[in-house]
């Protein structure tokens, strides 16, 4: 394997709140290669989400990066003075939010926002920089791009706004983007477009990619690798078919079955029973063992990370065996 | 555009000759201001010949009516008292309240914004509690005091300011002003200070709510996301979206001060038509007053117009159309 684009190791990101400190990121390690998608999957609250704004250094007060590393290209980012972070945000690494209604500014034309991202990083005139915004605009299937850069973002639809964020997202030519649930609020026929530019863009310039979501069908058509998060932990990670075929935590299996295609018709679903647990209050041990069917008194105490076969990591006292 | 302007400018007429109507009858019933204006040692002749030149021995109704033959011509009457047309008395005093106002206005953005969005940002920090404490003071003690203790202190205690006044002038066109003076500004500022004083502290607090509320929006992540720097964040990202309301404020606060910046004109004697407002209703001079209150009603209408199309270049959602609602 060359050389990982990104490296996170031991990552924790603690917030104090009024009601006491919580870890919304538990010692989240993983890599991502050049050209590699990695499919960071969870509920709603596991801190993927989190995990992206950590990597960026975007975590405000009360929120705070206590532990790990985060090496982008052999470069440790934490202790980085803000000024140079702020370098490498939207140059180095980019990111792509989830809602394209709420991510522009609203009051601000489209080439104002594409041009002055440009000018942030690199040395050129406004027309240069207008001329890129409109090729990066091109480059992601927008037509007419002269006329969309003139438009004011309410002016553009939902699937039309998240391109443009994309184009923002490339335009600078990234090591890494960080699409944190891109497509979860657009119509179906729109999201597997845009799923297909995102494959296309990535294969052609070798960026890495990590895609935060909490949907597996679209980890399983997009991502090489998937790490399953659950209360700011990884519980699991492994090639995405083999994962998905051969789940080996419980809380996978579990997320794998409460999709309906993935049970032939006419069977029960298999939700995952219970509630995501609040991290203020976390259970002892093993966070998904009060909702997990095969807990025992071992899952009392925290469980290590296991490796199982080649490339698997799981996070499990009693993983299942293959196939469950 | 164009219906839009022609239909304003008629709501303007409209309420101009409404409230024209009612200050004319409103008057006539607060006094006669013959009683005040005669001497009442002149025999019954002079006296009657006196009511004669101004119109007043004839029945309000038929006054009424000279006065609105006057207004089509243009003639917004003569002032009782000067002798002159009320329309040359109120411009002629007009340029030193201009000038008070806008710079009362400049001072309450140019100041209060920064404050109230350090404000927003910071919310914890002792500064920004700091500002909303003064900006409390700020709207809750009266006008008149802040205007005195301005006094005691800039020119009394340290004597840096003058008390009163307005100092020496440069005409301009024709138009006397004092802020291209050193003395002119030295009088001009500290009542244009005290008139600031309530809207800064207005225009703090919703600087400051409208940052807070901002800065949680996910186009504000995003624009640091995308590495600009926190000046561009916050001087364009965060500062374009809370106008709307100060530019709202700002709109009826300019009117407010123009109109009625009667209370600092007195405290500090600055002859503005504050003061003029003031003695002629104190002398029941009907044609001054009727003349300042319908230039009123134009210039808050005008403002608002003004507001208007500024929402419309703040916010690309906002947009101007001609009919309907």
């Amino acid at each position: 394997m060359t050389a990982p684009v990104l490296s996170v190791r031991g990552l924790r990101t603690d917030f104090a709140t009024r009601a006491g400190r919580l870890t919304a990121v538990d010692g989240v390690s993983f890599d991502v290669g050049p050209g590699e998608v990695l499919g960071l999957v969870g509920e709603s609250g596991s801190g993927k989400t989190i995990t992206g704004f950590s990597i960026l250094g975007l975590i405000d007060p009360p929120g705070e990066i206590v532990a790990g590393e985060v090496v982008l290209n052999g470069q440790n980012l934490r202790g980085l003075p803000e000024d140079a972070m702020r370098r490498l945000r939207g140059d180095r690494i980019a990111m792509i939010f989830q809602d394209p209604m709420m991510t522009l500014n609203p009051v601000l034309r489209i080439d104002t926002q594409l041009i002055e991202t440009i000018r942030a990083h690199r040395d050129v005139g406004r027309e240069a920089a207008r001329q890129m915004a409109e090729a990066a605009l091109a480059q992601v299937g927008i037509p007419s791009p002269a006329e969309r850069l003139r438009a004011y973002p309410h002016e553009l639809s939902g699937g039309m706004r998240q391109r443009v964020v994309i184009a923002a997202a490339l335009m600078l030519e990234p090591d890494l983007i960080i699409a944190d649930e891109p497509t979860t609020a657009l119509d179906v026929t729109i999201q597997s477009q845009i799923l297909y530019e995102m494959q296309r863009l990535m294969a052609e310039r070798n960026t890495a990619l990590i895609w935060i979501t909490h949907d597996l069908t679209v980890v399983a058509g997009l991502a090489h690798r998937v790490a399953v998060m659950y209360a700011g932990r990884i519980v699991e990670m492994g090639a995405v078919d083999d994962l998905l075929d051969r789940p080996a935590h419980p809380y996978t299996h579990g997320l794998i079955h409460s999709i309906p295609s993935a049970t032939p018709r006419g069977e029960r679903l298999q939700p995952v029973r219970g509630m995501t647990p609040s991290l203020l209050n976390l259970p002892e041990g093993c966070a998904f063992a009060p909702r997990c069917p095969r807990a025992d008194a071992a899952c009392k105490t925290r469980p290590e990370e296991r490796r199982i076969g080649d490339g698997r990591l799981v996070r499990c006292h009693h993983p299942l065996e293959s196939g469950a | 555009m164009l219906a839009y302007l022609i239909r304003r400018i008629g709501q303007a007429l409209l309420v101009m000759g409404v409230m024209a109507t009612i200050v004319f009858f409103g008057l006539y019933t607060v006094g006669n201001p013959v009683d005040l204006l005669i001497n009442p040692e002149d025999d019954l002749a002079a006296q009657e010949a006196a009511m004669a030149r101004l119109g007043l021995d004839k029945p309000i109704h038929v006054q009424f009516g000279y006065f609105l033959a006057g207004l089509v011509q243009g003639d917004l009457g003569t002032s009782f008292v000067h002798n002159r047309p009320a329309i040359d008395l109120i411009l002629s005093r007009l340029p030193a309240t201009l000038e008070l106002a806008f710079l009362a206005m400049a001072l309450a953005v140019l100041i209060g914004v920064p404050l109230g969005m350090y404000a927003g940002l910071r919310p914890n920090a002792p500064a920004s509690k700091a500002i909303m404490a003064a900006s409390v003071v700020g709207f809750s003690t009266p006008n008149f005091w802040q205007g005195l203790m301005l006094i005691m202190l800039f020119a009394v205690f340290w004597g840096v300011l003058p008390a009163g006044g307005r100092g020496d002038t440069v005409d301009v066109l024709g138009i006397p002003l004092s802020f291209l003076t050193l003395d002119g500004l030295s009088h001009l500022i500290l009542p244009a200070l005290n008139l600031a004083i309530y809207k800064m502290s207005l225009v703090i607090r919703l600087a400051r709510a409208g940052t807070a509320e901002v800065a949680l929006q996910d186009y504000v992540k995003y624009a640091r996301a995308r590495g600009l720097s926190p000046v561009r964040v916050v001087g364009v990202h965060v500062l374009k979206n809370i106008l709307i309301p100060v530019v709202t404020v700002l709109g009826l606060e300019t009117g407010n001060v123009i109109a009625f910046a009667v209370v600092t004109e007195t405290v500090f004697a600055w002859p503005g038509i504050g003061k003029l407002l003031i003695d002629s209703i104190g002398l029941l001079d009907r044609p001054v007053v009727v003349a300042y209150l319908m230039l009123t009603v134009f210039l808050f209408v005008m403002i608002n117009l003004v507001v208007d199309i500024a929402y419309s270049v703040l916010d690309p959602r906002v947009r101007i159309r001609g009919g309907g609602k």
